[in-house]
Parts: structure tokens; sequence; C-alpha cells
């Protein structure tokens, strides 16, 4: 293996990407069907049917990516994974009672009798807020490198919060996407309640991590690093505004653009993700853990690796392939 | 309570709630592709409106056991951090292998079998409907391929206390793996069997008794009846290859406490692990030996030969062994009568289901779940069985625990519990509300083509 290096180095690396990679798909695409739940409330119960119907073929897909995420840890780097989901042992516990409440809402909600169909509709609601605020929470502590003050929870708490806005409003774009007629009028309205959430937020995260770690402080605000990043605020800038200005401009009478919001969303969350990835290299649990000292033997690493490079392109092809089935607005589902 | 044994219940919970589904949904997944090819190849009405109908509880199924399994990936990482530290070399490229062949091959179609069926051309859904039944059983072949290697690890070496692979056709195909993987496919056809019977019966018994009603009844008392039998010899194979493997296991299940010859087959026994002797033993002479050894005079291996000099127990617990086995082993039986009794009844008359007298159908309903009891009672034998280890030889249960305070884990437990029994009811109340729906709203005349407004189904 001498020819591609030394794989105790490149191996966790890839897997780093991989995990990386991971993570970011998924708090994109669970992101929308998360916030889709979270903007629940807010829909009449006719509308519902519909929200639910532009997530159905997809939001078991979308979650398994936090499967493969958190398998990609469990595998690559079982020392982390021990060590982040015990400090997280209560957040981990109440996002999976969401999860578990939300999945089987979908269902229920369909199949139960109709008088008790308000109860799984709440259930959703509740199943998607709390994992939301729960992932929220745990990134606001993981910034803050897992340790349990009285700072680091309120910081965690406002992390919450935002990161929840911040999947309603990639929520709201998804539904201009997949709707039209009132529900699409109401989700633009939804986009632009909340795109302030998601501009505080990144602005939180951002002016937090440098002065709780000096390691980060010095990673960003040191020469030429400063200027070797400084187009990554500035692109966000300019999404914003893209979005601002889109978002005043929509609904369009012929459906033009409606696909904008959604695209820039995804490109700004991704921004914001290669910001934070930055932050954190090589720590995989911050200033504690590398993920150099954390990772698998490089044999066990070798072999999953072998299967990852088979299976990884057949599974973005058939998660496209199912997009394209289920492209344009949403219908209501049938099974037949 | 201490944190070791509130983590093992919490995760018992856990994988007791989850297995439920999955046992559900690898064989249904089969059933369902064998009613789409029925309906491509004859074009009968019956079989498309079968799939209809059974394609819901498989929804269902499916979203619950999607649900309590990404539960699971957690909870290695919050409550048992020592065994991927330990042996995660290992267990790690089995669980992503089942996250990357089989998760996202289910996860991906399973929209397309649901929602596509106007959406896509008729062999693109049967595909789907394919890939779906083939990713569950991917799923259940590598999580058994994991399982069965923490009760008979082979193919690896420990260094500096963390085990290194080192042969992986050795560790898939470890000795206790064939044998796991058979027996649980099975019991996953039994459950499904015994639950299209059940649920058809119940139908039936309401007057329901459409062609699809009838379709399903005899499908799953057919499957049912070819099955069990196979099932009874793959569990002796399985009970061989324990003896050979994990012979305290095996002294569990029979309550034997001597290594000796001519062992009595308890039917009933109340084991007392204090006083080391069995309590109200009713049992047939030599009948332990000679199913395990072929001869009266064969040698049982008993349980106290498993502790140490000091007096530790390295046996697993007996009595929830014994009475687990016992209750398995029971549901079977009673499933080999009913299925055979009925199947005997609807080929004799020559009439199907119009046959069977009523007890026999009101038999069937609770029946419906008697897959998920033998299922259960049968993996509480093994993974009990297999304690103090959680990887046999390698490393115990109480070195893999987390040190999560007790009182936190008593909290999320209690949760948990709440949320499965809370489904749990929501579940079974669901499944008979769409049987007594029945085919209302989902029968249809025809397939419609795309475009053309099917009836709804919700």
């Amino acid at each position: 293996m001498n020819a591609f290096g030394d794989p105790t180095q490149w191996l966790p690396l890839v897997f780093a990407a991989l995990m990386g990679l991971s993570i970011l798909i998924y708090v994109v695409l669970d992101g929308y069907d998360l916030g889709v739940g979270v903007l629940f409330p807010f829909a009449e119960d006719t509308e519902k049917d519909r929200m639910v119907a532009s997530i159905g073929p997809f939001w078991d897909a979308n979650e398994t990516w936090l499967v493969l995420a958190i398998g990609i840890l469990l595998v690559a780097f079982p020392a982390a994974h021990g060590m982040i989901l015990t400090a997280l042992y209560l957040p981990v516990a109440i996002m999976l009672v969401g999860l578990i409440l939300r999945g089987v809402a979908f269902e229920f909600r369909a199949k139960a009798p109709p008088e008790r169909k308000p109860m799984w509709n709440m259930a959703f609601y509740l199943g998607s807020l709390m994992s939301s605020l729960s992932q929220g929470f745990m990134l606001g502590l993981y910034i803050m490198g897992l340790e349990i003050t009285t700072f680091t929870l309120i910081f965690a708490t406002i992390t919450a919060v935002f990161l929840t806005v911040a999947y309603s409003f990639i929520g709201a774009t998804w539904l201009i996407l997949k709707t039209d007629g009132d529900l699409q009028k109401k989700s633009v309205q939804w986009a632009r309640g909340g795109i302030w959430g998601v501009v505080l937020g990144l602005g939180a995260v951002s002016l937090a991590s440098p002065f709780v770690s000096p390691r980060i402080f010095e990673k960003w605000f040191s020469v030429p690093e400063i200027f070797l990043l400084a187009p990554l605020p500035l692109m966000a800038g300019f999404l914003v505004i893209a979005l601002w200005i889109t978002l005043r401009y929509l609904p369009d009478s012929e459906d033009r653009m409606a696909w904008l919001p959604f695209t820039l969303t995804v490109v700004l969350f991704t921004l914001g993700f290669f910001g934070m990835a930055y932050s954190f290299y090589p720590y995989v649990v911050p200033d504690q853990l590398t993920l150099y000292e954390s990772a698998s033997a490089p044999e066990s690493l070798f072999i999953i690796l072998v299967g990852t490079v088979f299976v990884l392109p057949v599974i973005a092809g058939y998660t496209v392939l199912s997009y394209i089935i289920f492209r344009g607005k949403a219908t209501e589902l049938r099974y037949d | 309570m201490d944190t070791l044994i509130l983590s093992r219940i919490q995760f018992g919970a856990n994988i007791s709630f989850h297995i439920l589904f999955p046992t559900i949904t690898i064989a249904l997944g089969w059933v369902l592709l064998y009613f789409k090819v029925r309906y491509a190849r004859s074009g009968e009405d019956r079989w498309i409106n079968a799939y209809r109908f059974w394609v819901k509880v498989f929804a269902l199924s499916f979203a619950l056991g999607v649900v309590s399994g990404i539960t699971m990936s957690f909870q290695f990482g919050t409550n048992w951090p020592g065994f991927m530290e330990t042996v995660g070399n290992i267990a790690g490229p089995l669980l992503a292998y089942e996250v990357m062949t089989a998760f996202f091959l289910e996860a991906v179609f399973l929209g397309i079998m649901l929602f596509g069926f106007s959406r896509v051309p008729g062999w693109l859904h049967t595909l789907a409907t394919f890939l779906v039944a083939f990713g569950t059983t991917m799923s259940a072949f590598w999580i058994l391929v994991l399982s069965s290697w923490m009760h008979t690890p082979v193919g690896f070496e420990m260094r500096e206390g963390v085990a290194h692979a080192t042969d992986w056709w050795a560790i898939i195909f470890n000795p206790s793996m064939p044998y796991r993987l058979v027996h649980m496919l099975l019991a996953s056809g039994l459950t499904v069997a015994f639950l299209l019977a059940g649920i058809s019966a119940y139908r039936w018994l309401r007057d329901d008794r459409g062609d699809e009603v009838r379709t399903s009844l005899v499908t799953g008392l057919g499957l049912g009846a070819l099955l069990i039998p196979l099932q009874i010899l793959a569990g002796d194979f399985h009970g061989l290859n324990t003896l050979e493997h994990q012979p305290a296991k095996v002294a569990a299940m029979e309550g034997n406490w001597e290594t000796r010859s001519n062992v009595p087959l308890l039917l009933f026994a109340v084991p007392d692990e204090e006083a080391r002797q069995n309590n109200f033993e009713i049992g047939i002479p030599n009948g332990a030996s000679l199913i395990l050894k072929h001869k009266a005079s064969g040698v049982v291996p008993g349980l106290n030969d498993f502790v140490a000099e000091d007096g530790t127990v390295m046996h697993p617990p007996v009595a929830p062994v014994f009475y687990s086995f016992r209750v398995m082993v029971g549901t079977g039986m009673a499933m080999l009568l009913l299925s055979w009794a009925a199947v005997a009844m609807m080929l004799y008359k020559r009439r199907g289901p119009d046959a069977l007298p009523k007890p026999m159908l009101w038999v069937m309903v609770p029946m419906a779940f008697s897959g998920w009891v033998a299922t259960l009672a049968g993996w509480y034998t093994t993974e009990i069985g297999r304690q103090p280890w959680l990887v046999t030889g390698v490393m115990t249960t109480e070195q893999a625990v987390a040190d999560v305070p007790a009182p936190m884990v008593a909290t999320t437990l209690f949760v948990y519990l709440a949320v499965y029994a809370a489904l749990l009811f929501a579940y079974i109340a669901v499944l008979f509300y769409i049987a007594r729906k029945g085919g209302a709203g989902t029968r249809i005349a025809r397939p419609e083509r795309p475009g053309m407004a099917p009836m709804p189904a919700e």
C-alpha cells in the first residue's frame, strides 16, 4: 500500500471527508423535511396533506444519511463515537424519540381512523421540533468542545433555536419548489419570516467559534489564512442578498424561479458547513481528539473503503432516480 | 438498579421492539413480490388487491423498523462505547456494509414501491418491490453475521486489547452464521405467514370475504404449513451447532446442572440457581440426550462445569434461558398444529377457506402474532444464553457499558418504554382498523393507465 502513501494518514482523512459529506447531505435533505414538519402548525389542515406528500417519497432515504454519518463515525472513529455520544446522552435520546414520533406519524396519520389524525399531526410536528432542536443543541455543545457549563448550555440553546429556524427556512424553500397556489404563497411568506434566523444563526456561530477556541481564532485571523477565507463570508453575504431579492419577487405567475430559493439555500448551507469543517480540522472531538488518533485500524478502514467506492455512486444514482420519478409539484400520495 | 442492568434492559427493550418489525418486513417483501409477479402473469385482480392491502402493512411496519433501528445505532455509542472500542475493527465494517448495501436500497426503492405504481412502468415497480425485499434480506444477512460473530468469534487476533481482523472470509462465514441466518429467515417467513392468516381470518369472520382475503388466507396458511417443518429441522441443527460452540447455553436451555448421560428432556421445571437444582421437574427420560447426541447414553454438558474455582459463574442466568426456550418451542408446536390442520381440511374438502370451522378461524386471530412471540423468545434464548459474554471469550457485557449515571439511564429507559408501549398499541390498533376498513378504497377493477384517476388509497 506504500504506492498510495501512508494509509494511517490518508485513510482517516478520506473517512472524515465521507462522514462530512454524509452530514452535509443529511443536514440539507433531512433539514428540509424536518423543516416542513416544524412549519405544520402554521398550515391549514387541508394543506398538511400536501406538505407531507411533498416529502413522503424522500424522508426515509433522507434520514438514512444520518445513519450513514453516525455509522462512519462509529466504524471509522470508534473512540470519538463513544466520547461524543456519551457526552450528548440526553439530547441524543430526545432526538431519537423525536425521529421515532415523526417517522411513525407519516404512516399513522394516513392509516389511523380520521378522528385520530389531529393527534398524529401533532406527533409529526412535535417529533420534527424535538429532532431539530436537539440537533441544534448538540451542534452548539460540539462547537463548545462538549463541555457543560452554564455558558455552553445557553449557547447550545441559542444554536438549537437557530438551527430549527434554519431547517424551517429550507423546508419553506422546498415547499416553494414543490407546491403551487395558496400553499406556495404561504411558503414564500414563511421563508421571508425565516431568513433572519438563518442570518443570525450563521452569525452567532461564526462570532462565537473563534472566541471560545483560541485555536480556531488562530486559524481564521492569521495571515494569509484570513485572505484565503475572506471569500467564504462574502459569498454567504451575496447568497443572503440573492435570497432576499428572490423571495420579494416570488411567487411568479408563471412559476419561474421556484427552484431558486431552495438551490441558494443548499449552497448557503454548504458554505457554512465548509467553514465549520475548516475550523475543526483535524479534530473530531474539538480540541481533544484528532481524527488520526481515533481512527480504526487501516486494514478495517480499507475494507470499508472498497465497498464505499462501489456503493456510494450507486446510492447517489438511485437517489437521483427517485428525485426524477417524483419530480414536479407534489400531488396526493397514492399507493396505486 | 445499577447502570449495567439498566443499560441492558434499555438495549434489550430497544432491540426487542425493533426486531418485531424487520421480522415482518423481511418476509412480507418477498410475499409482496410473489403477489405482484402472480398479478403480472395472470392479470387476476385478487393478486394486486392483496398487494394493495399488504403493502400498507409493509409501509407501516417498515417505518417502525427504521426509526427503532436508528435508535440502536446511536445506543452503541451512548451506552456501550466499550463494544466498538474493543471489536470496532470487525463490527464496524459489517455494520457499514449493512447500511451501504441494504439500508439505502430499501429506503430509496420503498418510495417507488409505495407511491410509484402509476408513475413508473410495471416492470420497474416490480423491480422496486424486488429490490426492497432483497434489501431487507441483505440487511438481515449483515446484522446476523455480526450477531453470530459475537457468539462464535473467529478470524481475528487481539493486539493491545483491541480485536484486529485477520480473515474476513472466516469472520463473515463464522461457525454459527449459516444456522442463525436460516433460523431467522424462516422465523420471519413464519411470522408473516401467521400474520397473513390471522388478519385475513379476522376479515373473513367479519364477512369480508373478497377474493383477495381468500388469497391472503390461503397464502398465509400454505406458507406456514410449508415452513414450520423446515424451521423445526433448522432449529435442531442450530441447537447442535450451539452445543458444539456454546455448551453453557445449551446446558441452560436444557436446565441440566451436572454433565452426565441419559439426560431427560424437561417439559417443565423451575430452575433454582441458588440451590443449583430444578424443582417440579416433568421430563421425558433420555430425551435431551437423544435430541442432542442421538443416543440415550449421550453425555450432555452441565452448568456446574461453568463455575470457576473462586465461585465466579461463567454460564448464563438459567431461568430466563430455560423458559424462553420452552416458549419458543411451544409456540412452534402450536403453529405446526394449526397450519397443518387447516391445510389438511382445505385439501380434504376442496372448498378452500370455506372448509374452515369458525372456532379455528378465531384461533388464527391471536395466532397472527405467534411469530412475534416465538421470535422474541428465540432471541432471548440465544442472547441471554451468551451472557456473561458480550463477545464470547473476548469481552464481557460489563466491560462494554458506558459510565453514564444510573438515574439518567433510568430516565431514558422510562421514556423509551412509554413510547414503545404506545407505538405497539397504536400499531396493532391500526392493523385491525385497516383490516376492518378492508378492501374498501383499495380494490380497483383494473390498474389505471398513468394519468387516469384511480381510487385514493391512504
